[in-house]
């Protein structure tokens, strides 16, 4: 296997064809495409319930050229792993994929992925988190960030957004020790591919958590998904890490952390937000900052806000950080 | 053959483990789990050649039973009660994919009023999901029927899941002789799994996407004529059986007694056996009692039916499940069969719960069923049984 370390490096033969009926700025499109052309032929592909298995897999149609099987919403880690005992008593070889939404995965898939992580099943497990239900019209998930608009955390005179943060569904994967768990960019796209190629040529259970902007359910411009991943980034609303055999290792660290509006003022979903939970939103990316980066280094955009050393889990200390 | 005495839960597992199983997902739960037990020991002394995944759930298991049966392999599963209703929502995937899965229910009441004893509400609510239901009455059936369901969900005429349903406790926890087969006569009676789809990169299938109503009715239709040509695979595979091991079961009901019968019991399950003997003192009396044993819920014999009731005037219909509508499912559907033929035919619930069904209740039952013969009038649902002054 060649070691691909550049866009310029990527396979061109796709897997995830043209003719899909996503909207147009669709981040999960991007990952889709660019994950299958690294996983490449050799590859049986499982979609739980989600807006991936709507536009790929109408029948008589389908925008995957390899082996396709969805069944329903819960179900990836568990369906996944019985194609690879299949596979393998079969002598096959191919990398068994479940693309799955984050409400597939944070919330009523947790289960069957726990499962799947913690007998180490051989299989890749990709999480594509648009923070949100959004094939069934934008409802709110355990991904759904702070403060954010979905159609069941309206905007109201009394409550306004989702008033939980985003679950650290990373850490919940770092808990079962798996061979590999990485999150990703589209924005950053060398990265990106590095982390698709470790993630094929492992063995046991593997973890790639995607962000993917979502054009209708974000409120935002088509034209801007790969730069409001990028400012997630920059903002420290999304880090960039991978855990290789219980290693941790940062794979992109920002110089330094932008203020979180630079990110909210992009998107729709965050419009109605006010100084106060702007502020609580801040101080919260501002512990999870010196948690994944370190305190050595103090961020002016955290300066109001007391410094957060605690460790919040055993894990993290062990995971979280170099 | 080797003579055995075993639980119908051991019998089982036997029969999974001579149709040579290659992946069993499995979740316990009680009185199932002596089968998936005794697979995994079968497994771990090296006896069968097969994946035991222990999994999360009863819904994870029929997953990866999906996932495993679409990857090409034999699959087979068991389960009970609750654990069948958490499955509820992947076993309709399991036919409309073709997918020949066989999974036995060991029945268990599903609760609220919860308990661990036999009652058939647990798979009778999943009657309409497309898998094939047969019920047996003893240890040996259980084998038997286990070993013919691979045959019949496997036949490409029929490719659909088979559910094998057994009393929990009274036949899962209690042993009894059974004659097990030679390994070499189970591999003539059951070729070797090859899979008619299945998910392979060399020859990329899409499989179970999202179907507009532009063809799902299509599915649906092609569906209702699997589970219809599944009959004629069941007669064909229970010939093959007799031939193959010497034992035959009659398909989809077996009649006992029934020749110059006036009036009649319908049993399923254990109910059965007691129901034989009530028939011989019944006959000893003079009386011209008879029994049919309905082995398949699905496909249901409405034709088998109507000819067995032909010359009878009266005929009974035992459930061990209620449908809190006036009667049973199986009382229900036998009235529907039945309905253009002059056969009176009357509802009796029992057992309900995993109550004891004595001989004076099936007595009881036969004997309203003889007034109704002689064109009395009696209750259309009685439930036997119950204590106390419930009216």
């Amino acid at each position: 296997m060649s070691e691909m370390r550049t866009i310029k490096d990527m396979p061109v033969n796709d897997m995830f064809v043209s003719g899909h009926g996503a909207c147009a700025g669709c981040g999960m499109a991007v990952a889709v495409k660019n994950i299958m052309r690294i996983l490449g032929a050799d590859t049986t592909v499982y979609v739980p319930a989600s807006c991936l298995v709507v536009i790929s897999a109408m029948y008589p149609t389908s925008n995957f050229r390899t082996p396709y099987l969805f069944t329903a919403f819960e179900n990836t880690g568990a369906v996944t792993t019985g194609i690879r005992a299949a596979q393998r008593r079969r002598g096959l070889s191919s990398t068994v994929v479940g693309l799955a939404g984050d409400g597939g995965t944070f919330d009523i898939g947790l289960q069957a992925l726990s499962g799947a992580a913690e007998r180490n099943e051989d299989i890749l497990y990709v999480c594509l988190d648009n923070e949100g239900y959004m094939n069934t019209g934008i409802q709110r998930s355990g991904a759904t960030p702070f403060g954010a608009w979905t159609t069941t955390t309206p905007v109201g005179t009394k409550v306004e957004g989702k008033r939980e943060f985003k679950k650290d569904i990373m850490a919940i994967i770092a808990a079962h020790d798996p061979p590999y768990a990485a999150s990703l960019s589209i924005a950053h796209f060398n990265d990106f591919i590095k982390k698709v190629e470790k993630a094929k040529a492992k063995k046991g259970f593997r973890f790639l958590h995607v962000m993917t902007p979502c054009v209708p359910g974000w409120r935002s411009d088509p034209s801007m998904t790969v730069e409001i991943a990028r400012m997630a980034v920059e903002t420290g609303m999304w880090t960039l890490y991978e855990i290789e055999d219980g290693e941790a290792r940062t794979t992109y660290k920002p110089q330094t952390m932008l203020p979180v509006t630079d990110y909210l003022k992009l998107q729709g979903r965050f419009r109605h937000m006010e100084n106060g939970d702007v502020a609580k939103l801040q101080e919260w990316l501002c512990a999870k900052w010196y948690l994944h980066y370190g305190n050595d280094m103090e961020q002016p955009v955290c300066a109001t806000f007391e410094k957060m050393k605690r460790v919040r889990h055993p894990h993290e200390e062990q995971l979280h950080f170099i | 053959m080797k003579v055995m005495v075993i639980s119908a839960d051991h019998a089982v597992a036997y029969a999974a483990k001579l149709a040579r199983t290659e992946v069993v997902p499995s979740f316990p739960i009680t009185p199932q789990t002596l089968i998936v037990e005794q697979l995994a020991e079968f497994i771990n002394d090296g006896e069968l050649d097969a994946d035991f995944i222990p999994a999360d759930s009863e819904h994870s298991v029929m997953s990866m039973a999906v996932g495993a049966s679409a990857g090409g392999v034999r699959v087979f599963t068991a389960t009970s009660s609750q654990g069948l209703a958490l499955m509820h929502e992947m076993l309709y995937a399991v036919p409309q994919s073709r997918l020949p899965i066989v999974m036995a229910n060991v029945n268990r009441s599903l609760g609220a009023a919860s308990g661990i004893w036999v009652e058939y509400n647990d798979s009778m609510a999943e009657r309409d999901s497309g898998w094939l239901q047969v019920y047996v009455e003893d240890n040996q059936e259980a084998l038997d029927a286990t070993l013919m369901a691979f045959r019949l969900a496997e036949d490409r005429r029929v490719l659909l899941p088979v559910m094998v349903c057994l009393d929990g406790f009274i036949l899962s926890h209690t042993v009894e002789r059974v004659d097990l087969p030679e390994q070499e006569e189970v591999d003539r009676f059951l070729p070797k799994f090859v899979p008619y789809n299945m998910l392979d990169p060399s020859d990329p299938k899409l499989m179970n996407p999202i179907v507009p109503p532009e063809y799902a009715m299509e599915m649906r239709y092609q569906l209702d004529r699997a589970v219809e040509h599944s009959r004629e695979v069941i007669a064909e595979v229970d010939e093959l059986f007799a031939r193959e091991f010497g034992r035959s079961y009659g398909g989809l009901i077996d009649t006992y007694r029934l020749e110059d019968a006036e009036y009649a019991m319908l049993t399923l399950g254990t109910a059965t056996g007691l129901a034989r003997q009530v028939v011989d003192e019944l006959r000893s009396e003079g009386k011209k009692a008879g029994l049919i044993k309905l082995r398949f819920m699905r496909p249901f014999p409405f034709k088998e039916l109507c000819a067995a009731c032909r010359d009878l005037k009266a005929l009974g219909v035992f459930d061990r499940s209620a449908s809190f509508n006036g009667g049973g499912p199986v009382y229900t559907e036998v009235a529907a069969a039945l309905c253009n033929v002059p056969t009176t035919v009357t509802g009796h619930v029992a057992g309900i719960g995993g109550r004891d069904i004595t001989p004076e209740h099936m007595r009881d039952m036969y004997d309203i069923v003889e007034k109704a013969s002689r064109g009395e009038k009696v209750r259309s649902v009685t439930w036997h049984g119950l204590r106390g002054d419930m009216e």
